[in-house]
């Protein structure tokens, strides 16, 4: 059993390393912030197998979920003002 | 015109972005000797903190330390919460849905399955909190949650809560922490000293001003800025009658 559990924590931990490195290095912006998702939970399982409930409740709720929510909203808006930006440029030319 | 060269796109290995890693590579370095040298049965301050439970009002030893040992640094983080949503509004206003899309089925069906599920774990966590891992900050991320999906699925069409309502839930936290902290004092206490017998009754007292305070500071941040409704000190000096 305790041979499964730290297979599952090495998997965990290379994931979460992994995941990590793809959401830094993915050129969409939009996939990083799902990839940063993804990497909220994993790390929220990693807290529960530290024995740290309250902050894996914390990670899921405020690191994944609302963290998640306000980086595609920030980029929502940061594409539309790109556009909006663009769009008076051509009308100057 | 050439198009735009992407930042991120630029992988050369330049000096300075030696001399980057090599300062990540020495911090790194150093977390991991100071981690490593930390004697491994250590229990810190677990017995002392254990002992006083019985006194701290709640039976969940995280509560006990977040809101009754260290009160005061909860105090602070639940002023620096309000201090962001002071800042992101001093920069920008509300997004403004101008075309909502079309109301989806899918979505609202959804939501009415989820939302009540969602406020029922809002209130069980908060009230959990006091004997078993849950609590304000949970919750209340959870009810911002919540709001941000029904902001989603609404898109503008039913006006939000006007700006005084939003401003009285961003700081209700704050002040009933503040005023259960200095109210304390009375009795001849010391800041932040519940008194053992009503410490369980003044923690979830602050900690439920809390969850709507960080509900709406949540819900505020991801509107990312001021409401349109929401008039500035110089408009309100004023008031506009029959402006509209």
């Amino acid at each position: 059993m305790s041979t499964l559990l730290s297979l599952f924590d090495g998997v965990l931990l290379l994931s979460l390393l992994w995941l990590a490195w793809r959401a830094l290095a993915a050129p969409d912006l939009f996939k990083g912030i799902v990839l940063f998702i993804a990497f909220g939970l994993l790390m929220a399982i990693a807290w529960v197998r530290l024995r740290a409930p309250d902050i894996a409740l914390a990670e899921v709720a405020v690191g994944s979920g609302i963290t998640g929510a306000l980086l595609l909203s920030a980029l929502a808006r940061s594409r539309r003002l790109e556009k909006e930006q663009a769009e008076q440029g051509s009308d100057r030319e | 015109m050439t198009p735009q060269q992407n930042p991120r796109d630029d992988t050369r290995f330049t000096a300075r972005r030696a001399l980057v890693l090599a300062f990540v590579l020495a911090g790194a370095s150093a977390l991991g000797w100071a981690v490593f040298s930390l004697p491994l049965d250590a229990s810190g301050l677990t017995g002392p903190a254990l002992e006083q439970l019985a006194k701290s009002g709640v039976t969940n030893p995280v509560t006990a330390a977040v809101l009754n040992y260290r009160g005061y640094d909860t105090l602070i983080e639940i002023g620096v919460l309000l201090l962001s949503v002071l800042g992101v509004w001093s920069v920008a206003k509300a997004d403004t849905f101008a075309n909502p899309p079309p109301a989806s089925p899918v979505l609202w069906s959804f939501l009415r399955l989820v939302l009540p599920v969602m406020l029922l774990i809002v209130g069980y966590l908060l009230w959990i909190g006091s004997f078993a891992p849950g609590g304000a900050f949970q919750a209340g991320a959870i009810l911002a949650g919540a709001i941000v999906l029904w902001l989603l699925a609404d898109a503008g069409r039913t006006p939000l809560p006007r700006a005084w309502m939003l401003r009285v839930a961003l700081a209700l936290g704050l002040v009933v922490f503040i005023a259960v902290a200095v109210g304390v004092m009375l009795p001849g206490g010391k800041l932040l000293e519940y008194p053992p017998a009503h410490a369980g009754s003044l923690i979830l007292l602050i900690e439920s001003a809390a969850l709507v305070s960080i509900a709406a500071t949540l819900a505020a941040l991801f509107l990312g800025g001021r409401l349109a409704n929401d008039s500035d000190a110089t408009n309100s000096a004023k008031p506009q009658k029959g402006a509209r």
